[in-house]
């Protein structure tokens, strides 16, 4: 059953995860990929949700709702963070990180 | 006592207020000769009110048990700091306020109906009116204050408005000096004033001129107790008081911008400089009586010998000018001296107020012959294009009512009976020779040499030999006759009206009369100094000259005003700006502005160098935070094993 | 059986976020990440969450990786191998990730957790749909509402910023 399983192993699992997507976002240099670092990281804090929810609190669903409001979340940043990549290729052709500094001092 | 009855009074200072803000802003777009019909039109309402509240104050209701009563005729809280420190700002009536109303609203008229035609033709008509009515709100604002802070804001309000007329001829290097240096000088006394205030107030525990002048009341006995290099707190701060008193009264050695302001308009140096604000520190004196005659009378005989010194000393100077409106200057530095004198002469209840009270008189008389010989020198100059004394001459059959007016005042001013001047002079002479021997005989000697230094301008200007003038002087028109002639009528016969009756320092009405004993030998003394004006200047003689050279030294150092000027001078140019300005300047330059510029330099040295940090990388930022996030993790993770 | 998968579908899990995030052909590492999806949902499935399964396979694995799809379409050639990130870069970022992990996952076997309870959770669709249009204690009303403003502004601006200017 589920208990033989454990906390710390979702936990470690999560984990993992969201460090493979920080990893992800600081060294990929297209902009799509970065994007896609990120949905790596949400999701590994989907797991730890669902997990606390079934572990300790299984008499209410929050964790389940703020799992499903993440991914909610989740579709609306892609969406916009789609909308400005493609807005940013037309403008300057690339989706380079390193090529957009415009920012800088 | 709060009085419903006289609230309308708040509007005889508010109608003025209004008048400069219309004729301030409007005026541009206004016909020039509109905005003085507006400010005289203006003026006309406050000045019936004034003469309503007169009427009904003296002879109606102000009266309870034969003592006139302080009636507190309007009253907000204006600014609340802590529990005990409010300001308000209100009106109070009593018999020196009622008076005061009554001479500034009626000189102010004069003015303002002379200046109509004696500004005509110079640029700036507008303005000049919408100063006079700023002036004449803040003046009556100051009289009627009902409190110490009040009294203070409107002080430095009335000086604003004096340094903005007399500098009414701005493109002139002269008047700029002039303005400049009345509102310095004043500007400086206040500074004593303000400190005055703040001791006063803080040991009595009120600004309210009712508990303030309270003879029963508690503000007077406390502070007596603390003394500081052997005076006491009371006496330093009304000494406080009185220099800024001083200052606006031009008592030596403050006396210097006075003759000086002479460059304004000569209609604006008979309003401000005669009749009514140099006339202010004599009224605050007189305000603050109480407190001074109960808590601090060492202060009351200092004010008593510096008024009467100043009076002497003006008297001397008066005598050696010839500039005709210095003389005039001179001469009311001269006579403020001997209402101060007799102010310090005064005491408290019954007959022995009759210093106070002559004081109020030679207000009341000084202001209206006063503003009326400034309102003639202004019609001569206005004639003859100079102001120069020796430059005129044989005016009389060119400029008959000037001349009639003139002689008038002169008349008032020297005392000769039954023209005003004689009743109040006579009134401090005879307060001064019951307090104290020395003052009375200065006093008795400035008499003389005021009736000497009058007439030498009277001959000097109307009679002597006729000069080559350019074109024929010809008389005023009747606007500013009509000024002229109301003023020698008031100067004539105000002298009849029983001012003990109306005013005394305990507001108990006494019985005075006319002390023959001592007001024989004043006539006598004047008519002398008459006669000897008469035999030097009568005529065209060289007698004049030969005394003057005889005199030798003297004669130069009256005539150069002896010297204060330059000592003045002397000790700002040489001993305070080398001494403490410069090195003060110098550190400003040098080390408060390198030390700002140096820290700017620092600032922008260490943005330059760390600007790399902001490179426009977006991983480089994430990095960072990441990385700052574990560290802050580990930390708190370290401390919390702890 | 549940403990076999847990296994399998986490291995699954960390292998393709690792070829996720290190694949240099950029629609590789989009299916690769469909992958991970998937075994997430298998996750949810075997910790009987299968709404929240279901809504993970439609809402990410068919929405939010077709459209990432198509924007690397429209924006990259799909043959196009990326270029490898510099060493040191890698270096810097492996070092960061590995001491956050560290820290991390010492702190979770540090920590005593208590053990599982042993109660059922109750993921009926009638649960759910009680719980989150509800609006008494543990009712989702006022949340629900407000992320469906959101996606209708997400809708908006996405539509607003990728619009073609004028011009």
């Amino acid at each position: 059953m589920i208990d033989k399983i454990g906390i710390e192993q979702f936990m470690i699992l999560s984990t993992l995860m969201f460090f493979i997507g920080v990893y992800g976002f600081l060294v990929r240099k297209n902009l799509i990929t970065m994007l896609m670092s990120v949905e790596l990281i949400l999701n590994a804090v989907n797991i730890n949700f669902v997990a606390f929810n079934k572990f300790y609190y299984p008499q209410n669903l929050q964790g389940h709702f703020f799992a499903m409001f993440v991914i909610a979340i989740a579709a609306t940043e892609v969406a916009v963070a789609i909308a400005i990549i493609i807005s940013l290729y037309r403008k300057i052709r690339t989706i380079d990180v390193e090529e957009v500094d415009e920012m800088k001092y | 006592m709060i009085t419903e009855s006289y609230s309308y009074t708040v509007a005889i200072p508010l109608v003025l207020f209004f008048s400069f803000l219309l004729i301030g802003l409007a005026g541009g777009k206004l016909k020039p000769i509109v905005s003085g019909v507006f400010g005289t039109f203006f003026l006309l309402v406050s000045t019936v009110l004034s003469y309503y509240t007169a009427y009904s104050y003296f002879f109606v209701d102000g009266k309870l048990n034969g003592a006139y009563q302080k009636l507190i005729a309007y009253d907000s809280l204006w600014l609340t700091f802590t529990d005990k420190l409010q300001i308000h700002m209100g009106v109070l009536l009593d018999p020196i306020s009622v008076v005061m109303l009554v001479v500034i609203t009626t000189v102010s008229l004069m003015v303002h109906i002379y200046s109509l035609s004696y500004m005509k033709d110079e640029t700036g008509f507008s303005r000049y009116y919408s100063f006079l009515s700023l002036f004449t709100f803040s003046m009556l604002g100051l009289v009627m204050a009902s409190n110490i802070f009040q009294i203070y804001i409107f002080w430095e309000l009335v000086g604003l408005s004096s340094y903005l007329l007399i500098g009414h001829y701005y493109e002139r290097p002269s008047a700029v000096a002039a303005s400049k240096k009345a509102f310095i000088v004043t500007r400086f006394a206040d500074m004593g004033f303000l400190v005055g205030i703040l001791l006063l107030s803080s040991f009595t525990g009120t600004f309210d001129f009712l508990k303030l002048t309270d003879p029963n009341g508690s503000a007077l006995t406390q502070g007596s107790a603390i003394s500081f290099l052997g005076l006491s707190v009371m006496t330093w701060s009304l000494l406080l008081i009185f220099t800024g008193a001083a200052g606006k009264s031009a008592m030596f050695p403050l006396h210097i911008w006075l003759p000086d302001a002479m460059e304004g308009p000569t209609p604006v140096s008979a309003l401000i400089h005669a009749a009514t604000m140099v006339v202010a520190g004599v009224y605050l004196v007189a305000r603050l009586f109480t407190i001074y005659v109960f808590a601090a009378p060492d202060a009351l005989i200092f004010i008593g010998y510096i008024g009467t010194f100043t009076s002497l000393f003006a008297a001397v100077i008066a005598c050696t000018q010839t500039d005709i409106k210095r003389v005039l200057a001179f001469s009311t530095i001269s006579q403020i001296g001997l209402m101060m004198g007799g102010l310090g002469v005064s005491g408290y209840a019954g007959a022995e107020g009759l210093g106070y009270t002559a004081s109020m008189f030679h207000l009341f008389t000084h202001a209206m012959f006063k503003a009326l010989l400034f309102l003639c020198a202004g019609a001569v100059i206005h004639a003859v294009h100079t102001n120069e004394l020796w430059e005129m001459g044989g005016l009389k059959k060119f400029l008959p009512v000037t001349n009639i007016a003139f002689l008038i005042g002169c008349l008032a001013i020297a005392g000769i009976p039954p023209l005003s001047g004689f009743f109040s002079k006579d009134e401090i002479l005879t307060a001064a020779y019951e307090k104290d021997k020395i003052l009375f005989y200065v006093q008795f000697l400035v008499a003389g040499m005021t009736a000497f230094y009058m007439f030498r301008l009277y001959f000097g200007i109307f009679w002597n030999k006729e000069r080559d003038y350019h074109s024929k002087p010809h008389e005023a028109p009747f606007t500013m006759l009509f000024s002229l002639i109301f003023l020698s009528i008031a100067a004539a016969v105000s002298g009849f009206i029983p001012f003990s009756e109306f005013v005394t320092p305990d507001l108990k009405p006494f019985e005075s009369h006319i002390h023959w004993s001592i007001a024989i030998p004043a006539i006598a003394i004047a008519v002398i100094g008459v006669t000897l004006a008469s035999v030097l200047y009568r005529k065209d003689s060289d007698l004049p000259d030969k005394i003057s050279i005889s005199l030798g030294g003297l004669y130069k150092a009256a005539h150069r005003k002896f010297y204060i000027d330059e000592i003045y001078m002397f000790i700002t140019k040489n001993v305070i700006f080398n001494y403490i300005s410069a090195p003060i300047a110098w550190f400003d330059r040098n080390i408060i502005d390198n030390t700002m510029n140096g820290i700017a330099a620092i600032t922008n040295f260490i943005s330059v160098k760390i600007r790399g940090f902001q490179s426009g990388q977006l991983q480089q930022y994430a990095y960072v935070m990441v990385s700052g996030l574990i560290i802050i993790v580990l930390v708190a993770l370290y401390f919390m094993n702890n | 059986m549940e403990v076999v998968l847990f296994y399998i579908l986490a291995g699954m899990i960390l292998i393709f976020s690792v070829l996720t995030v290190t694949s240099r052909r950029i629609l590789r590492a989009a299916v690769y990440l469909l992958f991970v999806l998937i075994a997430a949902a298998g996750l949810f499935f075997v910790l009987q969450f299968e709404f929240l399964a279901a809504v993970q396979l439609t809402l990410y694995a068919g929405g939010i990786i077709v459209l990432i799809i198509f924007s690397i379409m429209l924006t990259s050639h799909v043959s196009e191998k990326l270029e490898a990130p510099g060493i040191k870069k890698t270096a810097f970022a492996l070092i960061a990730c590995a001491a956050g992990a560290i820290v991390t996952i010492s702190t979770i076997l540090n920590y005593d957790f208590p053990a599982y309870s042993g109660g059922n959770v109750d993921a009926s669709m009638k649960a759910i749909g009680t719980s989150l249009l509800g609006y008494k204690e543990n009712g989702f009303a006022l949340p629900f509402e407000v992320i469906s403003l959101l996606l209708l502004a997400a809708m908006l601006g996405a539509i607003i910023i990728a619009k073609r200017k004028e011009n």
